[in-house]
């Protein structure tokens, strides 16, 4: 019985896991880069809905929306100011860019919203009885939904003209320029449907932990970066079961171990992951040559 | 004057001339009051950000990898000089360096142990892994009895002074300096540039990357145990992934593969944020601001690899005199 709550509730965390760590991977495979300020964009978007909502009393539905189409906005902004002049030189500064960003939206958004946190009022109220068993609907809402974005999201890669441009790019950028894709475009997208996903697990997470505060962005997007590379960077199931395997040790370690543990055990699972199969569960291996 | 320039051991008393009087330079502004005390204490963070960034670059910027886990080795000296110090009960300038000392060495092991497993990957995998491992560090820390767990460590004796932290940050400098100026660090530049021509070459690449990494990781529990008996309590949330991120970012600014680069970009940046305390509310936005500016704007960091050498820098000030003066033979144009 207890077992049954501590996997959906590990399903439940780990699919949010799963929608942040697609932002990652998707922006790894197609410029190289850990995105850092990923995990700020979660803050961003819980912080807009938040607002939205207990500022202008808009409805759940259209505040999310405004924030999916914000956060999606500021990653496009982000990449094109901060990231595409760099493009060409080293990963390094790339990385310490994005370790800026990362630490400025921190700050604008305590300027803004104070270093205090908020209590964000849960959207999905209510329970739903599956078979014997009472779950809240938030649980059920976020499990769902994670799977239809999940299919949808590889339907699209797989089939769609634009899904197929951004394979391109990450297979090799300058010869997908060569047979014509607009790889500024094909980026630009990358980062808007990623960051719009990372808008999407804020939502989901601020409904399960109804508190909001600037900085916990950080080790949402370490935990759902760890998930990517769990799965095998790049890779897009990877990035999906590495975040539900990710939270469902989460969940395990709370309730059988200690809840003070689970980032270690967390951060444990990557190193022997990493070490035994550094390319992740689902990732390619690649050659180096000289 | 110029011939004697170019010998080892007149450069190296040279330096130590320059650094002996830098000294007595410091404690004369501090003793007659030019700096305040405030600013006097301002002088020990420097010195320890120096010694975290100039490490971090050794194995950043000289080794070519991408660690993210530098505060917690920083954490692992800290604690280990401040446990010791705290069981001791010797007289405060015998204590503190046998402290600091032991932390550095101990934080060097857990590099060697940290390191053998972690060098194995490459690139991003090992700034992952290194960074997992920080975190690790942090969480059990946090988790342990002896080390005061979330309750911090209290108690620590203030036992750092300018002194120390001037001698540390010597040291630090000069042992590095040396390091990569030897065989040994040849290797290390090596690697840096192919490792897979490197091992072609007969380098033992693993063997440099430890050794690199570890003497990485010593330097920065060298500074933790400084930082410790500065500040006289720990606190394990202090050692996370931002505070690694902090150090990168010095390292970074200053210029990946630059001593002198480290050694401004960290005296700046620590002397900044509180120089601009004034607008408190805005200065960890300016700072951020600044780094983007900085890393888009000149992405080699500000020195890029340039190394200054006061022997050096004498040399070409006297050459081009003797030049002005129109005494420069062809025997100085041979030489440059």
């Amino acid at each position: 019985m207890a077992l049954v709550y501590l996997l959906i509730n590990g399903l439940q965390i780990g699919s949010i896991y799963a929608l942040v760590a697609l932002g990652y991977s998707m922006v790894y495979g197609i410029v190289k880069l850990i995105n850092f300020a990923h995990g700020d964009i979660i803050m961003v978007g819980a912080y807009c809905t938040w607002y939205l909502m207990s500022r202008f009393s808009f409805p759940a539905p259209a505040a999310v929306a405004a924030a999916i189409v914000f956060c999606a906005a500021l990653g496009v902004l982000i990449e094109k100011i901060a990231y595409k002049p760099l493009r060409n030189s080293g990963r390094l500064s790339l990385l310490v860019t994005a370790i800026g960003v990362s630490l400025l939206l921190q700050n604008v958004s305590q300027l803004i919203f104070s270093p205090n946190p908020r209590m964000f009022a849960n959207i999905f109220t209510g329970t739903v009885t599956i078979g014997d068993r009472q779950f809240s609907s938030a649980t059920v809402v976020t499990i769902a939904i994670s799977l239809i974005i999940m299919v949808g999201l590889t339907l699209l890669v797989k089939y769609t003209k634009i899904g197929k441009a951004m394979r391109t790019v990450s297979e090799d950028n300058e010869t997908a320029q060569l047979m014509g894709i607009n790889v500024n475009n094909t980026i630009s997208f990358t980062f808007a449907l990623g960051s719009g996903l990372a808008a999407v697990g804020a939502v989901f997470y601020c409904c399960s932990y109804s508190q909001i505060q600037p900085t916990m962005g950080s080790m949402l997007g370490l935990k759902a970066f760890v998930a990517a590379v769990l799965g095998g960077i790049g890779s897009l199931p990877g990035a999906m079961v590495g975040g539900l395997c990710i939270g469902v040790a989460e969940s395990l370690t709370k309730g059988y171990i200690s809840s003070k543990l689970t980032d270690a055990v967390v951060f444990g699972i990557l190193i022997v992951v990493l070490l035994i199969k550094p390319s992740g569960i689902l990732g390619l291996h690649r050659n180096e040559k000289v | 004057m110029a011939g004697l320039l170019k010998k080892t051991p007149f450069r190296y008393a040279l330096n130590a001339v320059t650094a002996g009087g830098l000294y007595v330079i410091i404690m004369a502004l501090i003793n007659d009051n030019v700096l305040n005390r405030y600013q006097a204490l301002m002088l020990i963070p420097i010195g320890f950000n120096i010694i975290l960034a100039v490490s971090l670059n050794l194995s950043a910027g000289f080794l070519g990898q991408l660690p993210l886990g530098h505060a917690g080795f920083m954490s692992i000296g800290g604690y280990s000089a401040a446990l010791l110090s705290m069981s001791l009960s010797m007289p405060a300038n015998v204590e503190l360096p046998l402290a600091i000392v032991f932390g550095g060495l101990v934080a060097a092991a857990f590099g060697i142990l940290i390191g053998l497993p972690a060098l194995r990957l490459r690139g991003d995998y090992l700034a992952i892994l290194t960074l997992g491992f920080g975190e690790i560090i942090r969480v059990v820390i946090l988790n342990l009895e002896f080390t005061g767990g979330a309750n911090c460590l209290r108690g620590i004796g203030k036992q750092t002074t300018v002194t120390w932290v001037y001698i540390f940050v010597l040291i630090t400098l000069f042992v590095i300096t040396t390091l990569i100026k030897s065989r040994h660090g040849r290797a290390v530049l090596a690697i840096r540039e192919d490792e897979i021509a490197a091992e072609a070459s007969g380098i033992p690449t693993t063997y440099y990357k430890v050794m690199a990494f570890s003497v990485s990781a010593g330097f920065a529990g060298v500074a933790g145990g400084l930082y410790a008996h500065y500040l006289s309590i720990l606190d394990p949330s202090t050692f996370g992934f931002m505070r690694s991120a902090e150090i990168l970012v010095i390292v970074v600014l200053g210029g990946l593969g630059s001593i002198f680069g480290s050694v401004i970009s960290a005296t700046v940046l620590t002397i900044l944020p509180e120089l601009l305390r004034d607008f408190n509310d805005y200065r960890m936005v300016i700072y951020s601001l600044m780094l983007v500016m900085v890393m888009i704007f000149k992405p080699s960091g500000l020195c890029g690899r340039y190394e200054f050498s006061l022997g050096d820098t004498l040399d070409g000030f006297f050459t081009s005199i003797r030049r002005q003066l129109g005494k420069g033979g062809p025997t100085d144009a041979a030489d440059s």
